[in-house]
């Protein structure tokens, strides 16, 4: 961690770390990323390179990458995995809270006001048709998205993985398991039998 | 209260145990949310998911907002995404810690290469249930399969063409939905 670094950048910036001015823009910067990134997952990392690589060398590249692996590899969603990650890098637990709180703001703002208007709106037969056309859309993206990893997967050609990909999905369609015992299971038999780095 | 709690622990569980990402989310969303507390209907959550990909914010999110509103009103949506989040919180402050003290965690990449292939399968068994939805306006495989949904099916075959044709996502969602209102005109 490249500390002198950072509070060189924070200095420049004319910014003192800790001040309430620090965390607002932090907040801001992190608040508008969050509010107009489409698409989530991945878009996420330009973003902040943009942000805070780019515009304020807040972070170097290879921190953003690192953070952009270890989010995208942890439980959760990617985007608040990355803030929570960047928040602690910039100002301890105080700038966590910051930036989890910035990066949840904005779909929590959007949703409430969508599920209202949604509650009102639902039961009208043109909008009941807009959004049947709609989920057959997005049925169409999520088959997409399921066969693009299934050719993954099978390109790949190693069989422990493959079992592992059907097994899941005949316990969960036909016999009902629990998908947390699906997932525990997997996540076993990965910590035993595939820990070599060609599976990685 | 009660319900605020069973809300708050449901989504932290989500949060725990959706690994991969954005549409890996989508099944334990689902089983919690529409199978286990029949908080939503399917429709309801195929709807959260098709505006979740227009709005910005990631589905996990988005999912628990709206759940949390339509359950609980404005507290039901603040705990209900608290909870989707706090796994992450002390996960990724925890790797964080132990990153900067060990360096590497040879065991966390073993159980990630026997999540990921789990993944792909639940989000394959979550997309089967979409098929269901749109082709015959059902949670699960009907008993009739003629009982079938003709808007549904030239929808769906229209939008598979345009995935083929490389529209982006968005435009593609707005005009299954016009295609689904021309024809929900047309066929009344």
């Amino acid at each position: 961690m490249d500390t002198e670094k950072l509070d060189e950048a924070i200095q420049k910036l004319d910014i003192e770390p800790g001040t309430g001015h620090f965390y607002w823009i932090l907040f801001k910067s992190t608040f508008l990323i969050s509010a107009f990134t489409v698409g989530g997952g991945m878009v996420i990392i330009p973003q902040l390179k943009t942000k805070f690589v780019d515009e304020y060398g807040w972070i170097n590249d290879k921190e953003t990458l690192d953070i952009a692996a270890i989010a995208q590899s942890l439980p959760g969603v990617m985007a608040v995995n990355a803030s929570i990650m960047l928040g602690h890098r910039m100002a301890g637990l105080a700038g966590t809270l910051v930036t989890t709180l910035a990066t949840v703001l904005p779909p929590l703002i959007t949703m409430t006001i969508i599920a209202f208007f949604y509650d009102l709106f639902a039961h009208n037969y043109y909008v009941q048709m807009l959004l049947k056309g709609m989920q057959c859309g997005a049925t169409a993206v999520i088959i997409n998205v399921a066969i693009n990893l299934v050719k993954k997967l099978t390109n790949k050609k190693q069989l422990i993985p493959i079992l592992i990909c059907v097994g899941t999905f005949i316990a969960a369609l036909f016999f009902n398991v629990n998908l947390m015992y699906c997932v525990l299971v997997d996540a076993l038999l990965g910590l035993l039998l595939l820990r070599d780095p060609k599976y990685n | 209260m009660e319900l605020l709690i069973q809300l708050y622990w449901e989504f932290c569980k989500i949060g725990i145990f959706c690994v991969g990402g954005g549409y890996a989310s989508l099944p334990w969303i689902q089983a919690a949310v529409v199978e286990n507390y029949h908080w939503l209907t399917l429709t309801e959550f195929v709807d959260i998911f098709t505006i979740s990909q227009m709005t910005p914010g990631p589905i996990g999110i988005n999912a628990a907002t709206f759940t949390g509103t339509k359950i609980a009103g404005l507290p039901g949506a603040i705990v209900a995404t608290a909870g989707f989040v706090t796994p992450s919180f002390i996960l990724c402050l925890t790797i964080t810690y132990l990153l900067r003290k060990y360096g590497e965690i040879s065991g966390i990449k073993g159980v990630l290469n026997g999540l990921r292939p789990a993944v792909v399968a639940l989000i394959c068994v979550a997309g089967l249930s979409f098929i269901y939805l749109s082709v015959w306006n059902t949670e699960s495989l009907p008993e009739n399969l003629y009982d079938y949904d003709i808007t549904g099916i030239i929808v769906l075959i229209l939008s598979f063409w345009a995935l083929k044709k490389k529209v982006s996502l968005i435009p593609l969602l707005f005009g299954s939905g016009v295609a689904g209102l021309i024809l929900g005109i047309v066929l009344q």
